[in-house]
């Protein structure tokens, strides 16, 4: 069975043991906390097909593409920045690792103070926890790159740019790319969380709203509608994580 | 008046600071040497004297800390001089790249029409016998293979002077063996200056036109050998009664600088 | 000390000292912050006074329970998994995308299975910090070089002896790396859930205090929770680069 066959059977394997748990749940708590796997699926049938949850839809993947973009960019220069700069990176990881480590989410009354509720908060939210780890993990990733191949590079007497285009870039590739993976993951937590607690409106903010009014059906279709968002991408960004990083 | 040699180092020497502490290691130095243009010179020499760091500044790669080194008749600044090409111990492929990509990134800065190009890169796949693995990727292939792609990536510039910093350390010794005739076949097609360095004597003594022994760090060449082997030799060269007598000379010169080496290196 | 450790010093203060420049100045108008000074003050007199310590108390244990339980559970599973290839295989693509699920939308559900105590906060902490532990403890057993282990065979030692006094302690820097997000995760968990809903603890009284602009209440426990988290966060990181220098890999 060929590598991505193994996979394929793999995931059906986890969705189907993951169904299979969930419904046992079902049958094992009730509908006072769950509703069962086909309700779910049902239910966000009905959602899709009615009008209500698109403007929602939208706002959410409005400020998470926003939130995306910026951290990626703002994450791949600073990698790439104290990547290439020893100093420099000596001076400012400390800082951005005790960045990663506090729970970005004590700062998010602070953020609510500086934006005000609306979209530029939840972008703030999602981008402040995309940013570090791929910068932490671009940053790794250029010093990481074999002394041999920057020397060769040296001895054809490349550029600067063409050293960072044509040698580095490709060679740190891969580790900048689990980077992103990683990012993507938690600019959507952080986009949603700010969604919860810094709007009205969006899937975070429809999900608070179900969850106070205790709308189950509400609150396992969302989340399943971004379980199966979030699994979905990340599945396949890991599957090109694996090739780049088989390749070596 | 520039000189007659290739290659000219003229007392250099090379110290550097050790990072994070006060130190100043003296690695190499003072050297004179002259390179003939032409000729296939090999540096013999204990771990840490300092062969890598003299390879560096002739290829450009550091500045040396007293004294000056010369291609050409030009002074080496931290230039990398045009008409040298290098292969490294370690693998350099680019393991994104093909083979044929690999080896046409040495004509990366050149301004080349694409047949001329492509006339260059298939030259080099047949010289080095990888025409067969042009589309392969560096992961696919043997570490001897990998090398001879590094050393084809160099070829395409149709260098004046190749150095090479122990090139085949990593791989096996009948591999080396036969790399080593390869080596000498490149040499004489390509009439360029080849600088070697390597840790195996037999390698140096079967190689090589002239032989550097160095002494434990800081490194200063204790002797040059000269072989007068003929330019059309190969590995048979072993068989040739000198052989032995060059190989015994070079360990005698060696032996008590390596037992230096040793006792220094117990404690690094 | 370090040239860049000053370097980085003089940035944190000058930062520091910006802030309390644009506050006093009034740049920065006092309902959004307050002048760091004022922050420090609040937090002494806080602290002193002994009017949150309750809650101080009781989101720093929630989430050292949580982190404890997450790492333990964590290691084991990933033993566990490292010796079951196909399970792991299975679950890998789960671990992967685990951190985009949200995971905080069954924090509702786990209070109408599990009562209003604390153990849905706990669980919550649990839940997000447990995959950290594993996905890089696995990564540190991957990294156990392949002659420690038949070593070990060699010397008749057992499976578990093998896991136990070989393949962890080979592979305790990287289960510190998990360790270090672990306690990031159980501190969000727990806060986290404690915004969303809950009767005490630190989340409720950030909220509370933001609800209510008591900014003199709010930043101190934001900066205690920073201050918290960074210096475990410091302690956790000295002992792996310990480890990492001890083993030349430093």
């Amino acid at each position: 069975m060929s590598g991505s066959q193994t996979a394929l059977r793999n995931a059906a394997i986890l969705i189907l043991l993951v169904l299979i748990c969930w419904q046992l749940l079902y049958w094992d708590v009730g509908d006072i906390a769950l509703r069962s796997p086909a309700q779910t699926l049902s239910y966000v049938g009905t959602l899709l097909v009615g009008d209500m949850i698109w403007p929602h839809l939208w706002e959410t993947m409005r400020a998470f593409v926003m939130a995306l973009i910026l951290a990626i960019v703002s994450g791949l220069t600073i990698g790439f920045t104290l990547g290439y700069s020893r100093s420099a990176a000596q001076t400012f990881e400390p800082i951005l690792v005790a960045f990663y480590s506090i729970p970005k989410i004590t700062l998010y009354p602070i953020l609510l103070l500086i934006f005000g509720l609306g979209i530029s908060a939840k972008v703030a939210f999602g981008t402040i926890h995309g940013i570090i780890p791929i910068a932490l993990f671009t940053m790794n990733a250029v010093r990481n790159v074999r002394p041999v191949l920057i020397k060769t590079g040296k001895v054809m007497q490349l550029s600067q740019a063409d050293m960072v285009r044509t040698i580095l870039f490709p060679a740190a590739l891969p580790e900048i790319f689990t980077g992103l993976r990683v990012g993507f993951s938690l600019t959507l937590i952080g986009t949603l969380l700010g969604e919860m607690f810094a709007s009205q409106s969006g899937l975070g903010f429809l999900l608070m709203n179900a969850i106070g009014l205790h709308n189950i059906d509400l609150i396992m279709a969302i989340t399943l509608i971004l379980v199966v968002f979030a699994a979905t991408v990340s599945s396949v960004l890991l599957f090109y994580d694996h090739k780049l990083h088989g390749q070596r | 008046m520039t000189s007659a040699a290739h290659v000219t180092l003229r007392a250099a020497e090379k110290s550097f600071q050790r990072p994070g502490s006060k130190e100043i290691v003296h690695a190499m130095g003072p050297i004179d040497l002259d390179l003939r243009k032409g000729e296939f010179f090999a540096v013999v020499g204990p771990s840490g004297c300092g062969k890598s760091t003299m390879l560096e500044l002739i290829a450009g790669l550091t500045t040396a800390s007293k004294g000056g080194v010369e291609f050409e008749g030009n002074a080496i600044g931290n230039r990398i001089p045009d008409g040298v090409g290098v292969v490294f111990q370690e693998d350099a492929s680019f393991p994104w790249m093909t083979v044929r990509n690999n080896i046409e990134f040495g004509l990366r800065r050149t301004k080349l029409s694409r047949e001329e190009r492509e006339g260059r890169v298939s030259r080099a796949l047949n010289m080095m016998g990888l025409s067969a693995f042009a589309e392969s990727y560096p992961a696919q292939l043997s570490g001897g293979m990998r090398q001879r792609v590094c050393i084809a990536r160099t070829l395409v510039t149709q260098p004046r002077l190749i150095l090479l910093d122990e090139p085949f350390g990593a791989l096996d010794q009948q591999t080396r063996l036969l790399m080593g005739d390869e080596l000498l076949r490149l040499w004489r097609h390509t009439g360029a200056t080849v600088f070697l360095i390597t840790h195996a004597l037999d390698e140096a003594a079967m190689l090589a036109d002239r032989i550097g022994v160095m002494s434990a760090r800081p490194g200063r060449l204790l002797d040059i050998v000269e072989t007068g082997w003929p330019k059309d030799r190969d590995s048979r060269i072993v068989e040739d009664n000198r052989f032995g007598e060059i190989t015994a000379r070079l360990w005698r010169s060696l032996r008590t600088e390596s037992m230096k080496s040793m006792g220094k290196a117990g404690a690094a | 000390m370090s040239r860049p450790a000053i370097y980085r010093l003089v940035i944190i203060l000058g930062f520091v000292a910006l802030l309390e420049v644009l506050c006093l100045t009034g740049t920065i108008d006092v309902i959004t912050m307050q002048p760091p000074h004022r922050m420090i003050m609040d937090l002494f007199a806080m602290l002193s006074s002994g009017s949150l310590n309750a809650a101080i108390a009781k989101t720093l244990s929630n989430a050292a329970i949580a982190f404890v339980l997450a790492l333990v559970v964590g290691v084991m599973t990933a033993v566990v998994l490292y010796r079951f290839r196909l399970a792991r295989d299975v679950l890998d693509p789960l671990f992967a995308t685990y951190y985009a699920i949200p995971v905080f939308a069954f924090y509702p559900l786990l209070i109408i299975v599990l009562g209003l105590g604390d153990a849905p906060q706990i669980l919550l902490g649990f839940m997000l910090a447990v995959v950290a532990v594993i996905v890089n403890t696995l990564n540190g057993l991957d990294r156990v070089p392949r002659v420690l282990l038949k070593t070990a065979r060699v010397n008749h030692m057992g499976p578990v002896e093998t896991a136990a006094k070989i393949m962890l302690p080979s592979a305790a820097p990287y289960v510190l790396t998990g360790a270090k997000l672990a306690v990031a995760y159980s501190l969000i968990g727990i806060i986290g859930a404690e915004f969303i809903m809950s009767r005490g603890g630190m989340g409720y009284e950030i909220s509370f205090a933001y609800n209510n602009f008591d900014n003199a209440t709010m930043y101190p426990l934001i900066i205690l929770i920073l201050f918290v988290s960074i210096s475990v966060n410091t302690i956790l990181a000295y002992w792996e680069k310990r480890l990492m220098r001890r083993r030349g890999q430093g």
